[in-house]
Formats: C-alpha cells, structure tokens, sequence
C-alpha cells in the first residue's frame, strides 16, 4: 500500500498521543519509511476527547491529515461513534470493547475489539492498555512490523516500564480478536 | 563530542525540532514566557541550555522576555524567544526597539486561531500581517513559514544566520500543526551547518562609529567589553548612535533599515516552484496550508486544467518580482491561506491584470478541497 492512515481516538490520559508517537517512530526510525504525525486536543489536559493520527508512507507525505482513514483505533465511546464515518469501506476498526459498548452498523468495515483496558488492570497497569491495545493493532492491521513497534516501544518509555509495556505489547499482539 | 552536537534522525516534534535548531545556530540565551501551542520550544530551551552553558529565563511576561533578548544579543549572544499571537502582540514595541537598534534576535510565532486569545490549542496563519506591520513606523521584516519539521530546523538555523547578517529580529512564522507535528527530522553535525556568525569591526576604538556604513548596508559590531565606545538608542540616531532629531537624519535613518533588506530582497527570497513555467493557474500558499493543497491541484490536473504550485518560504520580504513576472503569463492566482485575506493581499498587489482568488479560513480547520478545487476553476475560465 502505498499510504497508510491510521487514526487514534480516545481521552485525555490514555496515551492516545504517545501510541501515535511509538507508531510514528517505528515505521519511520526502525522500518525506514515516512510518517507524520498530528494531533487534536481540546484545552483539557485530562478527560477531555482527544485524537491523533498517522500517515504513513513510502514516500514524502504531502498531505499530513487524516479525513479518511484506513485504520481506525477506538479507545472511547465518543472517538468511535465521532470517527467511524471517516474509516472507509473494508477499512480496519480496532476497539476497547469495555469501553466502547454502544455499537454502530460494522457492515463496511472489518471489526476488531479487544478488552484493552481490563487486560491491562489484570496486568496491575491500567496505563498500559494504549500498549495493549498497540499490539493488537499490529497483528490486526498491520500498521508497522512487529520488531519496529517492539524497538520503538524500548526506546519510547520509560526504562523501568520496559518490561511491563513489552508485556502489554506481547498480550495485545498475541490476543485473538472478536469481531 | 558537545553535547549541542546532537545529531542523526530523529522522530520529533516541530517546536522540538525548532529548539534544537536554535542550540545547533549557537543560541546561547532564551528569555520567554510560556503558551499554547509554542510551550513546548520554551520547555526544551530550558532543559537544553543549561546543558550548554546558556542561559534560560522565564520572564514575568512577553515584554520583558522580548527586553531580555535585546539585551542577551548586545551583550554578545544569540538570541530567541518564542509565542504565539497574543504574546507577541506584547512584545510589538521592543520588536520596533529591536529594529530601529539593528539587534539580531529570533522571533518564533506559532501561530494559533485569533483575534485575542482565539483558539489556543488550535491553528491559523492570521499573524502574517503582524509580523510585517505589527510594531508601529515604516521598516523592512524578515519572515519565514516552515511547512514541516524538518523544515522548522532548517529555517530556525537560516533565521539566526540572517539576523547576524542583515542585524534585525527575524521571525520564523509556524503555526500549531507545524509546531505539534511529529515527523523524521535529520539533525546533521554542527560542523556541516552554514551558521553565520556576528560581525565585529576590525577598527580600532578610536576609529569606531557604531552606525557608520553605506546607504544600503549593515555595520559592524563592537564588542562589548573591549574597549569601544557606544552608544545605541530607539530614538533617530546618526552614526554615533547618539539621538539627532533632524529630519536628514531621520531619512537617512529610515531608508537604510528598509534598503538594506529591500535592495537585498534576491539573497534573502526562498520560494519553491512547481509547474509554474506553463500554468494557467497558480496555487500561492505557505506553511501547512501548501501542504493542503495538494489534493485539489491533483483532482484539478486530471481534470486537464493546468495548475501550478508556488510556495513562499520566505513570506517577508515578498517575492514581488516573481509574482509579477508569473503574473503576465497566467490567467490568475488561488491565494490559499488560514486567515481572511493576508498575503494574499500582497499577491493581488502584484498580479496586475491576472485574478487573484483567495481561499480563506479564519483557522482551527482548513478549507475544504472542493472549495479549493472551485477556486482553480474560476480562475482557469476567468480569461
């Protein structure tokens, strides 16, 4: 494919922007290709909506935003019934089914839910569910290759999480999805 | 290894990419005040120039933070500080002193959704205008629009090089998703960056007048502490820098700081092309904007309509020339830009007989491709 747009949506707080980041930095550092990365925030710096999104690309990516994407990754009620008019046909949905229980037609789309955030809890993280929810995104749609996300995840944390988050990554990755 | 030299490929944020630029030209002094979206190059600067031996205050406000990079600068060091909209709007006078006293300095303006204090986590290009007419009396600006953050490194480290050059405050004008934006930057070595530094003079104290040189020119520095004499003011000065309130003084005064960028305009112009030679309509945007343009000038081209691209990297001083050489082979201009009309203004000054059709947004959005695609319409069957 010769772009990829992957959209990230949740709250405040959840790691939206760093999963955006780890992805960024992986495709682009330890898989050599181009990616831009932007952002939409509101002045809340917790709790609030809040959204990222990647494109991804072999090439320079001319156009930096996503107003139709290929990947789109839910970890809120309010990103998924906000963004899930932009994924388009046979694109692909990852979400928290905990935290986005009220679901829309899934018809034209290829749905994949996971419950990133309980995962995480049994893990004794709750913060680790952006991790989680990282890795399935990668089995599931196949956004980087798996060493890249893994590299760039080492180099994005913190080191004394390190083992925790290549846990979390480990769980979402191996994870087999419901649709 | 200094530890300034960082480099090699990174995936970083505009402002971050920004800051790093600024320590790789030799900044050595940050005085600022912090705010949305501009925050982040402040908190770099901070975290970096101790590192460096440089100096970072916060100031209570954007006037003083703007006084402090004046006074960092004559006392021998490069200088920045970094706002947005409602920030520099305070700090549009010492900008004027900054000018009128020939100091350079680096002015970033990520620019945000205004009037006031408008859209603070949001975007817009509604300063372009400040950035030229801003300060109060008639001078020459330099401004430049990054579209990526590899570009914000590259035009921090050109905006310090023509500040030494040309001795004034240079802005580098972004806006909240260049300085959000996270991309692959490469940082080379410092010693494989062209950095321009001050020039002194080589007389001696005795031979020394702080503003003496040609109508067109810059002088030279003295440094402070080495024995020169000084004397520099916001108020018309002649030669000495002393205050001489005569009108001959103040024409000579006057036409020097606009000449010396004016009558240089050539070297100090960026401008990037694409398909203009043979365009019947061009599309002028600059930052992010020419960046979103690019989906409508496709849809167009196939279309069979033969659309051009002009990016103004330098905004200020504008390319005048260019624009009315191109405007006599063309049928018109789509000024894309995120406010109601600025540059574009400029544009249309230029144009002549051509159109110039602006596509506005007053920001915390961009403007819809069909609204892009209509005005390339319009201007390819206005002749």
């Amino acid at each position: 494919m010769a772009q990829l747009r992957v959209k990230i949506s949740g709250f405040g707080g959840q790691g939206i922007v760093l999963s955006s980041y780890i992805l960024g930095k992986a495709v682009t550092i330890f898989d050599g290709k181009n990616a831009s990365m932007t952002q939409v925030y509101g002045p809340e710096a917790r709790g609030g909506a809040c959204s990222s999104q990647v494109v991804i690309s072999e090439e320079e990516v001319d156009y930096p935003l996503v107003d139709t994407a290929d990947v789109l990754i839910a970890l809120s009620q309010e990103g998924y019934d906000k963004f899930l008019p932009i994924l388009r046909d046979q694109g692909i949905l990852c979400y928290d089914s905990d935290l986005v229980t009220k679901l829309h037609s899934h018809d034209r789309v290829i749905a994949k839910s996971i419950p990133a955030t309980r995962i995480a809890e049994e893990m004794g993280k709750k913060i680790v569910a952006n991790i989680v929810m990282l890795g399935f995104a990668t089995a599931q749609a196949e956004i980087s290759t798996p060493d890249a996300m893994r590299q760039s995840i080492r180099k994005s944390v913190p080191a004394k999480f390190t083992d925790l988050n290549m846990e979390a990554f480990e769980r979402g990755f191996n994870y087999q999805g419901e649709t | 290894m200094r530890k300034s030299d960082l480099h090699g490929e990174f995936f970083i944020q505009g402002n971050i990419a920004c800051a790093e630029a600024a320590l790789a030209a030799g900044c050595r002094f940050f005085g600022g005040y912090p705010i949305t979206p501009a925050s982040e190059i402040a908190e770099r600067m901070a975290y970096r120039l101790p590192q460096l031996d440089g100096v970072f205050v916060q100031f209570e406000d954007e006037i003083a933070s703007m006084a402090s990079i004046l006074g960092a600068s004559w006392a021998g060091a490069k200088s920045m500080t970094s706002s947005s909209g409602p920030g520099i709007s305070l700090m549009l006078e010492n900008i004027g002193l900054g000018i009128m006293m020939e100091t350079p300095c680096v002015i970033v303006n990520v620019q945000r959704g205004s009037p006031s204090t408008g859209l603070p986590t949001s975007w817009g290009q509604s300063d372009m205008m400040q950035a030229r007419w801003g300060s109060h009396g008639d001078f020459a600006v330099i401004a430049l629009c990054p579209k990526s953050p590899q570009e914000y490194f590259d035009l921090t480290v050109k905006a310090f090089n023509l500040s030494e050059q040309y001795r004034l405050p240079v802005f580098v004008m972004s806006d909240a998703v260049v300085g959000h934006m996270t991309e692959k930057v490469y940082i080379p070595p410092v010693d494989e960056l062209e950095i321009i530094e001050r020039k002194y003079t080589s007389k001696k104290p005795q031979d020394y007048l702080p503003y003496e040189c040609e109508f067109d020119a810059v002088p030279d520095f003295a440094k402070a502490g080495d024995g020169y004499r000084y004397h520099t003011t916001g108020l018309t000065h002649d030669e000495r820098g002393y205050p001489v309130m005569t009108e001959e003084c103040h024409v000579k005064l006057v036409n020097r700081l606009i000449n010396k960028i004016k009558l240089h305009a050539d070297d100090i112009i960026m401008i990037e092309e694409k398909d203009t030679e043979d365009a019947e309509v061009i599309v002028v945007s600059y930052g992010i904007t020419s960046r979103i343009v690019f989906p409508a000038i496709k849809i167009m081209k196939k279309k069979g309509i033969k659309v051009g691209y002009l990016r103004l990297i330098t905004v200020w001083p504008f390319p005048e020339e260019r624009i009315r050489q191109l405007a006599s082979k063309v049928n018109g201009f789509v000024v894309v830009e995120l406010n109601m009309g600025q540059v574009c203004l400029e544009v249309e000054r230029c144009a002549k007989n051509a159109v110039t059709k602006l596509v506005p947004h007053p920001g915390g959005g961009m403007p819809q491709v069909e609204t892009i695609t209509q005005a390339i319409q319009e201007v390819a069957d206005a002749r």
